[in-house]
């Protein structure tokens, strides 16, 4: 952790050299990640290790602590980091003609360092403290493009949101903490209830559930593009972490705590996959897919509670495991898709969906490993993302044949589920098939040149471990058995008992697909040799007869989704703007489509107007005249100490 | 044995419902075996390959049968248990016809052609609303038997449970024909018979493939009718015959009158307009649903 922060202010000191200030920065952060692994991968396997040292601080000791649970969310965070800031090096390069990158690598390892300590910390200050670096650290990489409008409003909406969110965690610290700021003397007492609340508004604001998710669409696109994989990959979940921190603290959960995970992450699954169809930025469209994947993790920690409330162990463990490996998936596939983002990008100078295609024969590796990425996302078997949703599935229809408000979650998780994978898949569809399928729509995307091998040999190390844990499912699962007793308090015994069943099944399951993959191998094999030595001819595809068929013609990415988005109109409200074409010979016709967010339209903008003019109304004592205000403190003085006097008296 | 008897008769139901519907037409129609004739000549043909595609296209038409290939192995037919049976593997059979259809929809986009996008984009609105409905019909037959794998579930199910629980299993059943209808491209959904108008969804997203890609994608087509089918069938006929030959007999019997059935629909009705079609996917969605809840109340 000390050689990130070393490493990183070794690069801001060397700025102005791009390439020394790239190497120590990024050796730096994997250096600094690979030593790291080593203590997490030995607390996942129940080895804790722990330090608490004294400070000056008030409020207990500076105490951290890996046990299974931090290790659990602090291998993927080390590990997205690494592979990303190998990325980073190559990527950043780019931009080392117009600006220093020093401060980047700064606030980079400061990020990853920041992650580490959040899920590591033991301590309310501490906690709090690391909270902040890492909000600080990911709010100047959002405004690095500080040149941009939009990178700054971006900023300056992810820094108000993230702040609000920590205020709600201040106040649920302060209730928790009444005796000790450290985490093993807390005692919840009977607030639980109004403290459950608060954490999944504190937490939930970082972790993107909807209707706090405002700033994830616009912080996201921002940010540099490995920037945005460790954002949307593992920072999101230091929100998880934290909401599964308090739960340990808060003692056994009422049912409608589970209600209201799975009602928040019903919505935020459905309504963030619709949002990201109707988007044409690819990055933004990856972004509302966050909020997608982190209501799927709200549903199997919703399940999970509720299997604890509801005294059933399987429905417990199969809620928690789903969800939990859902943290990693994602992290996983959603770095993988960013890196690819960030490589299109680059190649080609837009995230425009409708201005990309056939990027796929230009830029081969980011489009083959990006295909994994998108199938995985959509819980398409052989990958990991099927995985974690069949645990979820498995809890469900468990659920299902029990009393009728297990039943009711039942129905509620597999008919939420299907439809949110339904959707998935066809923006996933929309999104590979329009920008690296076809032809390509404009000049800059014909011209693409694939990353260098320094950017594609991340992408190729996630695309391996999708497909790894996809294959190896049961094997990963044996690992969360001490995650999950933690977390639900259900005996290591039980819990490893149900999760050896789980992992046979896992294997069949597994078995399953590996049938597919031999009988994709086959079929192929069998087309080889059908087509030897016969004639294969290539022409252009079918138009009908049509004499000159031009690249314009393609569907576009916005006629693809146009469907769902009219169905779910209700939902997404799109505004259309068009120039209709008139007379004989039309002038320039146009026609554009804005998809607001309703949550920042509607909900956050009133809110912050009334604290405006709330704050306008106080300007009255904010007059400049230097004699008012000695009057304003003499009488606060004089208020204090009637008000001492009299509490004394 | 079963399972070579479902491979080779698949395509066999495509004759019957092409010939129940040239006989309510009046016509003498095509031969039964026509799609075997089909499959049989483009086995043997070269392919065409467009210029604007990559290899995803060429991997479409392989993904998509060896996925359908892959759920058929989970389906149990005739009596008897599915080759490959574990909890909740209805949720791996549905997300592998998941898996086909998005390598399908791909290699559409694949070509540049606005036709295929179009085809392409209307696949993936139905399909992500008559996933819903399978998996909550599914869950009824599954809260119905207490069990939660395939096999278990049409293992379970018998004549008594119809007795038990008849409202939900019609419902049930209702819901999975729709499915039936849409994911096989049939009418009132879409119409096979049409390849190059603007109401088509299904068939024009494989107008260019051809030679044994165009092969695979036929008899793809064909055994992934028969596995929605044989759903369909093990829920009607709940049949455990001692003897494995009358099972399979049975079940065969029960495909065919099954294709019958959607000849006999697809005689009486229209396509219908592409705006009506999600609510006919949302009514079986919401049929699944009120089966659940009756069975979960009763």
């Amino acid at each position: 952790m000390a050689l990130l922060v070393v490493s990183g202010l070794a690069a801001l000191l060397t700025g102005r050299a791009a390439r020394i200030c790239t190497l120590l920065g990024a050796g730096g952060a994997v250096a600094g990640c690979a030593l790291a692994l080593f203590p997490a991968v030995k607390g996942l396997f129940g080895a804790a290790v722990a330090v608490r040292y004294p400070w000056a601080l008030p409020g207990g000791s500076f105490s951290a602590e890996i046990d299974p649970l931090s290790a659990f969310f602090l291998i993927p965070i080390l590990g997205l980091s690494l592979v990303s800031a190998v990325y980073g090096g190559k990527y950043m390069l780019s931009y080392s003609e117009k600006k220093s990158l020093g401060g980047s690598w700064l606030f980079y390892n400061l990020l990853v360092a920041g992650m580490a300590l959040v899920v590591v910390a033991r301590n309310a200050v501490l906690f709090l403290v690391a909270w902040e670096v890492m909000a600080l650290a990911s709010f100047f990489l959002v405004t690095f493009e500080n040149e941009k409008p939009e990178a700054r409003e971006a900023g300056w909406i992810y820094l108000v949101a993230t702040h609000i969110g920590t205020a709600f965690l201040l106040v649920f610290f302060l209730i928790l903490g009444r005796g000790s700021l450290d985490f093993d003397q807390f005692n919840a007492g009977m607030n639980s209830g109004a403290l459950f609340l608060l954490a999944v508004v504190g937490f939930g604001t970082k972790a993107g559930f909807m209707p706090f998710h405002v700033w994830l669409p616009e912080a996201h696109p921002a940010a540099p593009s490995h920037v945005s994989a460790v954002m949307s990959g593992v920072m999101i979940k230091t929100g998880i972490y934290g909401l599964l921190r308090a739960l340990t603290f808060l003692g056994p959960p009422p049912a409608w705590w589970g209600w209201v995970l799975v009602v928040i992450g019903l919505s935020s699954g459905v309504l963030g996959v619709l949002f990201a169809l109707a988007q044409h930025d690819l990055k933004r469209l990856l972004a509302y897919h966050s909020v997608e994947n982190i209501g799927i993790i709200a549903l199997g920690l919703g399940a999970g509670l509720l299997g604890i409330s509801y005294h059933s162990p399987v429905l417990a463990i199969l809620g928690f495991g789903g969800g939990l490996l859902h943290v990693v998936n994602h992290a996983l596939f959603k770095g993988l898709l960013f890196l690819g983002a960030g490589a299109v990008a680059q190649a080609t100078h837009t995230r425009e969906i409708d201005r990309l295609g056939g990027l796929l024969k230009r830029m081969p590796w980011t489009g083959v490993t990006f295909l994994a990425g998108a199938a995985a996302i959509s819980g398409l078997p052989p990958f990991n993302g099927f995985i974690s949703e069949f645990l979820i599935y498995l809890g469900a229809f468990g659920a299902i044949q029990g009393r009728p408000a297990e039943s009711i979650l039942g129905i509620t998780l597999i008919g939420g589920l299907a439809l949110i994978g339904g959707l998935a898949a066809a923006c996933f569809t929309k999104a590979f098939g329009v920008v690296f399928l076809g032809e390509p729509r404009t000049p800059e995307a014909s011209k693409a040149q694939e990353a260098s091998w320094w950017m594609i040999l991340p992408m190729v190390i996630l695309a391996a471990a999708c497909l790894g844990i996809g294959l190896l499912g049961g094997v990963v699962l044996s690992v969360l058995s001490p995650v999950i007793s933690q977390v639900s308090g259900i005996p290591a015994a039980v819990t490893a008992g149900h999760l050896a069943s789980t992992s046979v099944v896992l294997q069949l399951a597994a078995g399953g697909a590996g049938c597919l993959i031999v009988l994709i191998l086959a079929l192929a094999w069998m087309r080889k040799a059908l087509l030897r030595g016969r004639e294969t001819g290539s022409a252009v595809t079918w138009d009908c007869g049509y004499v000159k068929p031009s690249v314009t013609m393609q569907y576009t990415a916005s006629s693809f989704a146009q469907p769902l988005i009219r169905l779910f109109g209700f939902f997404l409200r799109m505004k259309k703007r068009a120039a209709i074409p008139t007379g004989i010979f039309p002038p320039k016709t146009s026609f554009e489509t804005h998809t607001d967010d309703p949550a920042r339209q509607e909900m956050y903008r009133p809110l912050f107007l009334w604290v405006d003019r709330a704050a306008n109304r106080l300007k009255v004592i904010q007059h400049g005249r230097l004699n008012l205000y000695l009057l304003n403190v003499v009488l606060t003085l004089i208020a204090l100490l009637l008000w001492e006097f009299l509490w004394a008296s | 044995m079963g399972l070579l008897i479902a491979l080779t008769a698949a395509p066999f139901l495509l004759g019957v419902i092409n010939r129940t519907k040239a006989v309510f037409a009046g016509r003498k129609g095509r031969p039964l075996l026509q799609a075997y004739y089909d499959i049989a000549k483009l086995l043997r043909k070269g392919a065409v390959y467009s210029r604007s595609t990559t290899w995803v296209f060429r991997s479409g038409p392989i993904v998509g049968l060896a996925a359908v290939l892959a759920a058929f192995f989970l389906v149990p037919f005739g009596g008897t248990s599915a080759l490959l049976a574990f909890p909740a593997d209805l949720v791996l059979f549905a997300y592998l016809l998941g898996l086909a259809r998005f390598f399908t929809v791909l290699a559409a986009l694949d070509t540049a052609s606005s036709f295929e996008g179009m085809g392409a984009s209307r696949e993936v609105t139905f399909s992500a609303l008559a996933e819903p409905a399978l998996l909550l019909a599914l869950a009824v037959v599954a809260r119905e038997t207490g069990e939660i794998s395939l096999s278990g579930m049409f293992g379970g199910l018998s004549f008594a449970s119809w007795g038990a629980a008849p409202a939900p299993l019609t419902l049930a059943c209702a819901a999975i024909f729709v499915v039936l209808l849409a994911e096989n491209a049939r009418i009132p959904v879409d119409d096979p018979e049409t390849h190059l108008e603007l109401t088509m969804v299904h068939e024009v997203m494989v107008l260019d493939h051809s030679g044994p890609d165009l092969a695979y994608i036929q008899y793809g087509a064909a055994l992934k009718f028969w596995v929605l089918g044989s759903l369909l069938v093990g829920i009607l006929l709940p049949i455990h015959a001692v003897n494995p030959w009358a099972g399979l007999a049975v079940s065969l019997a029960g495909l065919a009158a099954l294709a019958l059935a959607v000849g006999i629909v697809e005689s009486f009705m229209a396509r219908l307009r592409l705006l009506v079609v999600p609510r006919l996917l949302l009514g079986a969605a919401a049929c699944s649903l009120v089966a659940l809840l009756l069975a979960v109340w009763s």
